[in-house]
């Protein structure tokens, strides 16, 4: 029963950081700018693609991918930001939102258009593959390459955000956009970059999604629920909320899944809705 | 500047803005065309006027209260199962079961909007997210009560007043749903046109001046929620007796996002704009549904994208300011 | 001894270390026009929320007359006669300015619960709305939208939606401000003119108004009344004019 619990935990936490990497970024852009973008997975989608192209069309290594991955996401999402989303940042709620789930449906039909609607194949090379024993647990090599990876960018981000000058004015402008304006931080410009990065992180994490759960056309849609809850239950613009909110809905699925297969994913959106009605703001929000 | 049409006597001006204008009879008139224009489709026009309801329901607290839900489809899809039920245990009545389901779904908003009132924002559309997940997973794994993925089966309707029988023409499906459209559609007319409409608009307005005015809007949330909950659930309940059948996706997220859809492609807050955006929709839809689905989502969201960016009041705005710059032209 | 229509003691307020409001005890007599004045940052508008109930004090008490309001809601304070205007116009954008006070009215009068008559069928309300409207020159606009009202007139529509609910006491937020002059003078007769049954307290910066109509000033600064006296007195006083009149920060 303990090796299991294990193995639920270690999976729901690789899980969990997935979850992490795909939804940080539009956690801090909309405590940033309040600014909805419910396509934030069609830009993971999109890395999820290039690297699907580039490894098996153009027979890339699959880690060079990678970095392509999250390139190609966060050039996409400059376009994007440059031509529509910027004169709807004093839009409503409702009109962001509109306006990116239409995004959403055209992105997953032109996925399904070119890719068609099957599940896309990877080629992880060898060294992912497969598991090693640690202290007696059988472990993914892929699942702990995750791990990895979710750290070091949850690393490289605390860094960035305590220690740069940029990093102090991304942390102004979460705080209070007026302030920091008046302050002379150019906002808009803080902004347009933050949300590049975490386009880009988004299509990264697309990209590693492919092992863990697959990736079709839908995936826009399918990931969108679970990184709104990882960013409503964490608290907007909170990478610390982030991740404890992904960790946690990672290892409930997990949980649930295992233990209580015949609840779906009731689970989780029961622990969504009672920790939104006892903290509104998020775990770690403000306000 | 004084318009020509700016009345001295305040009452008479009051009046004029809830007058029936001659545009909205021609299109209660034009409603009664299907029958004679399309008897084919009257299974469709059936369709058409139940989603229409579930569109006009929506408005009420979108549209006038300004609260943005993504689980409206809770209340359509609870009525909707428990028409069916009712049905299904052995009375197939339709009026009193329509009503029976009405209430059951009145009930369910009721007691959700003590939560509603609770909260705004990204944790407001969350959590209205979430309960209508929540009940759509309840109803999935509730297969014995609700026959899960194959739906409910065994519904037998009996004849409406005794003597006309729901059959596949629609005929019969059609004149009911339209009449009981039209009813609630008075209903929301007259809700609108209230004091307590005046009270809604207020809280969308501007929510911070309603307590500063002695508003308690809480309750009037509350009120409205209630009120939309119940219509809602009629519309899912002359689905159920219409089709004879209940299935899953009518709790399901894909129906409450469509209705969202269709209520801003009319434009909120106009009272005809969900009828609007039903029609053309709901048509839209049945022309494309031989072709590729994924072609449909790619029109609409385009259509999307496009409504957002040009026409940020639905249809019906942008009609209604092409009206008022034709006006001051003349 | 007569109680005031509005009275604080105890009052205070902080955010973590940044101290709002401390130690604030008021009383302002039936009838009678009080102005607050003090610096950007005094605590004047912060004083208000706090007496509305839009803000939760630490410590302290709130009476209306005779009975404790520290418990209420903001819109039961309202339906017991405290009512507030806001220093930045918050008005409904889209209602005309008859339907606003007409919904003003009707919540007052208990109407705006009822959603099966019609709105014109409430005769009295919109009579009632309609001659508010004219006892404030605004009669002529009143079908229009309100963002279409100008500036002044929006000033003056948030007097108007404040006066509907009838109340015995009435805080107004900077209700000059940015007024042009032009405009000022119709907002001047408009206070002057309030009822006398009203008491008022009122937050300015423009010592014009406030020489003008107050009976009585209090100064606060940082969160603490500095002191209280006829505009006599604070006029001579230099403590006043240190801190405010003379050495202070403006904007």
């Amino acid at each position: 029963m303990i090796a299991s619990a294990f193995g639920v935990l270690f999976d729901g936490f690789a899980y969990g950081m997935l979850l992490f990497i795909l939804s940080v970024g539009l956690s801090v852009t909309l405590g940033m700018m309040n600014f909805v973008n419910l396509a934030h997975c069609s830009f993971a989608m999109l890395g999820g693609f290039v690297t699907v192209t580039l490894t098996n069309e153009l027979g890339w290594p699959f880690l060079a991918s990678l970095p392509l991955a999250f390139l190609s996401a966060a050039l996409v999402s400059v376009a994007f930001e440059r031509v529509l989303y910027r004169r709807l940042y004093r839009a409503s709620d409702l009109d962001q939102c509109l306006l990116t789930i239409g995004i959403v449906f055209v992105s997953v039909a032109v996925a399904a258009y070119i890719y068609g609607t099957i599940q896309q194949p990877v080629n992880l090379p060898s060294y992912l593959r497969g598991s090693v024993s640690v202290w007696g647990q059988s472990l993914g090599v892929y699942r702990l390459f995750l791990i990895g990876v979710s750290i070091v960018i949850t690393a490289v981000l605390v860094a960035a955000l305590e220690y740069t000058r940029f990093g102090a004015k991304v942390r102004a402008a979460v705080d209070n956009q007026r302030m920091a304006r008046g302050l002379g931080i150019d906002v808009d410009r803080v902004f347009a970059v933050t949300f590049a990065l975490g386009s880009g992180l988004a299509g990264l994490g697309g990209a590693l999604a492919i092992e863990i759960v697959g990736l079709d056309h839908a995936f826009a849609f399918t990931y969108l629920i679970y990184v709104l809850i990882v960013v409503a239950v964490g608290g907007l613009g909170s990478i610390a909320g982030s991740f404890v909110a992904a960790s946690l809905l990672g290892i409930s699925d997990m949980a649930g899944k295992y233990y209580f297969p015949e609840l779906g994913a009731f689970l989780i959106y029961f622990v969504m809705v009672a920790l939104l009605m006892w903290r509104p703001v998020g775990l770690f929000g403000r306000r | 500047m004084v318009t020509s049409s700016a009345v001295a006597e305040p009452q008479r001006y009051l009046e004029a803005q809830i007058r029936w204008r001659p545009v909205e009879i021609a299109f209660w008139l034009a409603t009664l065309l299907p029958f004679v224009l399309t008897p084919n489709y009257l299974v469709l026009a059936s369709q058409i006027a139940i989603t229409a309801l579930f569109a006009l329901s929506l408005d009420l607290i979108l549209g006038y209260a300004g609260i943005v839900s993504l689980g409206h489809a809770a209340y359509f899809g609870f009525a909707s199962y428990t028409a069916g039920l009712t049905a299904r245990w052995g009375w197939g009545e339709p009026l009193t079961g329509l009503v029976i389901a009405a209430a059951a779904a009145g009930v369910l908003g009721y007691l959700t909007s003590f939560i509603i009132v609770r909260f705004r924002h990204l944790a407001l559309i969350m959590i209205t997210l979430g309960l209508g997940l929540l009940l759509a997973e309840a109803a999935n794994s509730a297969s014995w009560l609700t026959g899960g993925a194959d739906g409910l089966q065994g519904v037998r309707m009996w004849k409406l007043f005794g003597v006309f029988q729901f059959d596949l023409y629609g005929t019969t499906a059609y004149t009911y749903s339209l009449a009981i459209l039209f009813v609630f559609f008075l209903v929301a007319r007259r809700l609108i046109n209230s004091p307590f409409g005046l009270a809604l608009r207020g809280i969308r307005e501007n929510a911070i001046r309603m307590p500063a005015i002695g508003a308690p809007s809480p309750a009037h949330i509350r009120k409205v929620y209630t009120i939309a909950a119940v219509m809602a659930g009629v519309a899912g309940a002359l689905l159920a007796q219409t089709t004879e059948t209940v299935s899953l996706e009518t709790l399901s997220f894909q129906r409450s996002a469509d209705v969202l859809v269709i209520l801003i492609l009319g434009g909120a807050g106009r009272l005809y704009g969900g009828l609007v955006g039903a029609i053309i929709y709901m048509v839209a839809r049945d022309q494309f549904s031989g072709i590729n689905p994924q072609y449909w989502y790619f029109w609409i969201g385009t259509l999307l994208v496009a409504v957002v960016m040009f026409l940020p009041n639905g249809i019906l705005g942008g009609a209604a300011r092409l009206v008022r710059s034709g006006r001051s032209r003349a | 001894m007569s109680t005031s229509a509005l009275s604080t003691r105890g009052l205070d307020k902080s955010f973590g270390s940044l101290v709002v409001a401390s130690d604030i005890a008021l009383d302002l007599p039936p009838g009678e026009r009080y102005a607050l004045i003090g610096p950007n940052g005094a605590g004047k508008t912060t004083l208000i929320n706090l007496i509305t109930g839009m803000l939760k004090p630490d410590k302290g008490q709130i009476f209306l007359g005779e009975s404790e309001i520290t418990a209420l809601r903001p819109e039961e304070r309202v339906k017991c006669g405290l009512v507030r205007t806001f220093q930045i116009n918050t008005l409904f954008p889209h209602l005309s300015a008859l339907e606003a006070v007409a919904l003003a009215v009707c919540e007052r009068r208990g109407y705006a619960g009822s959603w099966w008559r019609k709105l014109p069928a409430y005769a009295d309300a919109v009579e009632e709305a309609y001659a508010i409207l004219q006892s404030l020159r605004l009669a002529a606009s009143c079908y229009r939208p309100t963002y279409e009202l100008a500036y002044g007139q929006q000033r003056l529509l948030e007097i108007a939606l404040a006066l509907a609910t009838k109340p015995k006491v009435l805080l107004l937020d900077e209700p000059a401000a940015g007024v042009p002059q032009q405009e000022s003078a119709e907002l001047f007769s408009v206070i002057a003119n309030l009822s006398q049954e009203i008491a008022v307290l009122f937050i300015e910066h423009d010592m014009n108004v406030v020489f003008r109509f107050a009976h009585r000033i209090i100064v606060m600064v940082g969160g603490r009344i500095l002191l209280q006296g006829t505009p006599k007195e604070i006029a001579a006083d230099a403590r006043v004019r240190e801190v405010y009149l003379g050495g202070a920060r403006h904007g």
